[in-house]
């Protein structure tokens, strides 16, 4: 199982109420079902994927979570999770309010833009980076709005948005991000794990 | 009506209250099960059939002898697995396949009913289908289905009886009729009327019957039911059996023969009046009405798991409408999943052979089905 799974699952509590934005094909959910009593929906774009989720006995919503977040009331979910799909959204500080308001708290992950990989991609080839977590070309990518671990950390401190637990990432290995292993962090990891709350 | 028609049914003796006050009681309710009561009795499948249905839902129909009208889905080995699940499907009351309606004899006057029937609502519809439960002594049913005006039931059976079916699946339906469904209903209506032969509803007591305008208001509601896509796909400006226009007023597009047809079958099988009925039924539902505007409060009660199924070239029933049925339920933690499939079928998808349509049903009641 991926690793990032295992984090995601960790800060999962038991018998609590939990919506995983853009589900995909329910695997998370999936799991998480399996090894937490929790009480867990999605909300997914694709009708291909909604069908896999159903044959895994998965309840889950077709829709946009840019525009359909809002039929949630507030704070009806304990915890919503946001894997690697912040980037690609219109607006994502939108969707960051609409995941803070629907759930008391929120897990998101972000694919690191700063990771030394893609930056020396840029600097030695001068061409879009590709990696594992970011496998397309610049023309075909779902992703709109690239970050790093150092953007999303600032944000959440702009915006007065409570970082509870922020983590990095490489190869298997996590180790938690801090005002102080900041920097090193952004160069050294591929995708950074928050938990956020208001 | 089908006097000849052989059906199951149960005689309703317990009084039933009707919306409009009137109470009913000792009425038939006809009905048809497929598959068999298993001994735990907690794999019943309850379907509800919409305006033009009937108890038939798979296998032959004993009437037209054409198969049954949810023969895509139910049946041996299908979605809706009759080898697996036990369904029971009663025609509605109001209706003209055995079932009290219109055309039953009136003992009172030993005249047929006519309009001097009772209007009766969904909820009258439901409330009188809850006494199958008794009969076949389940207490529980595992789910309750159906399309269009049965999925309009499906949301009434639940919201009066939150506590009697572990999964919903209401699927091209909507809480309430909008402006344009019931203008819709009420073309039909005013060409039943409009036909010299329905004679104020008492036709069948002077031996006559208002085909023509009962074909008028099918071949108008059978354009609903499809997409313009959809019938541009399927006719376009084809011709029938010519070679060019006849300059004439005969069926010269495929379009028009093929609604003439529909038009001129569903007249053998369909009583007038019960069209009456039944889209009156339809134009007055409102559950949100019913629950004082919040739809939601419909479903505070229940613990039913529900899946929601819209048609995106739906017209009559679009996704917006049944996505209000999710955004209810959601608004109260309810569990509620939702998709729309892909079809350029129309309204008509969830009869049809739509393989995603069928598929995810299928996984979606076997899956609820394992996890009882």
């Amino acid at each position: 199982m991926k690793q990032e799974f295992k984090i995601i699952s960790n800060f999962i509590e038991k018998n609590t109420r939990v919506l995983d934005v853009g589900c995909g094909d329910g695997t998370l959910m999936q799991h998480l079902k399996q090894n937490k009593e929790i009480d867990i929906r999605g909300i997914e774009i694709s009708k291909n994927n909604i069908q896999k989720c159903f044959a895994k006995g998965l309840t889950v919503i077709e829709g946009d979570a840019e525009k359909d977040l809002i039929q949630f009331p507030d704070a009806s979910f304990d915890c919503v999770i946001l894997s690697q799909t912040l980037q690609a959204f219109l607006n994502p500080e939108t969707v960051i309010k609409e995941l803070l308001r629907v759930g008391k708290k929120a897990i998101v992950t972000v694919p690191n833009f700063g990771f030394w990989k893609v930056r020396l991609h840029l600097l030695t080839k001068g061409t879009m980076p590709i990696t594992k977590n970011l496998p397309d070309e610049w023309y075909n990518t779902p992703n709109l709005h690239m970050c790093t671990i150092k953007d999303f950390y600032k944000f959440c401190h702009e915006r007065d948005i409570k970082l509870n637990k922020a983590l990095a990432l490489h190869n298997e290995k996590t180790s938690s991000i801090n005002e102080l292993n900041l920097n090193i962090k952004n160069l050294s990891a591929e995708l950074g794990i928050f938990l956020i709350g208001k | 009506m089908n006097k000849n028609l052989n059906t199951k049914k149960i005689l309703i003796e317990k009084p039933l209250k009707l919306d409009c006050g009137q109470t009913i009681n000792n009425f038939p309710l006809a009905y048809e099960t497929y598959g068999n009561l298993n001994d735990k009795k907690d794999n019943a499948i309850l379907v509800f059939h919409a305006l033009t249905g009937d108890q038939f839902v798979s296998g032959k129909n004993p009437l037209t002898n054409k198969d049954g009208w949810w023969s895509y889905a139910v049946g041996p080995g299908k979605a809706i697995d009759t080898e697996k699940y036990f369904v029971i499907c009663a025609n509605v009351i109001g209706g003209c396949m055995g079932s009290f309606g219109p055309s039953n004899l009136n003992p009172d006057t030993n005249k047929i009913y006519g309009t001097n029937f009772p209007v009766i609502t969904i909820n009258d519809m439901v409330n009188a289908q809850y006494n199958l439960l008794n009969f076949f002594k389940i207490e529980k049913l595992f789910a309750v289905m159906g399309g269009s005006m049965g999925g309009m039931q499906v949301l009434q059976f639940v919201s009066n009886f939150p506590n009697k079916a572990k999964v919903a699946i209401p699927i091209a339906c909507t809480s309430n009729h909008s402006a344009q469904n019931i203008a819709l209903n009420e073309l039909g209506r005013q060409s039943i009327m409009a036909d010299v032969n329905w004679l104020n509803g008492d036709y069948s007591n002077q031996n006559k019957n208002p085909n023509k305008g009962l074909s008028v208001a099918r071949m108008a509601a059978h354009i609903t039911y499809l997409s313009k896509n959809g019938l541009q796909e399927k006719f376009g400006r084809k011709l029938q059996e010519r070679d060019d226009l006849k300059f004439s007023f005969d069926a010269d597009f495929q379009i028009e023969s093929y609604l003439r047809h529909q038009g001129s079958v569903f007249v053998d099988r369909f009583d007038a009046n019960s069209y009456l009925y039944i889209t009156r039924a339809m134009d007055y539902f409102d559950l949100i009405k019913e629950h004082g505007g919040n739809l939601s409060k419909a479903f505070a009660k229940t613990k039913t798991k529900f899946l929601v199924i819209s048609f995106t070239s739906d017209w009559l029933y679009p996704t917006t409408e049944n996505k209000e049925i999710v955004i209810a339920l959601n608004a109260i933690g309810a569990d509620v999943g939702f998709v729309e499939i892909e079809s350029d079928k129309g309204h008509d998808s969830f009869l049809l052979n739509v393989p995603e349509f069928l598929n995810t049903l299928k996984d979606y009641i076997n899956n609820s089905y394992l996890k009882n």
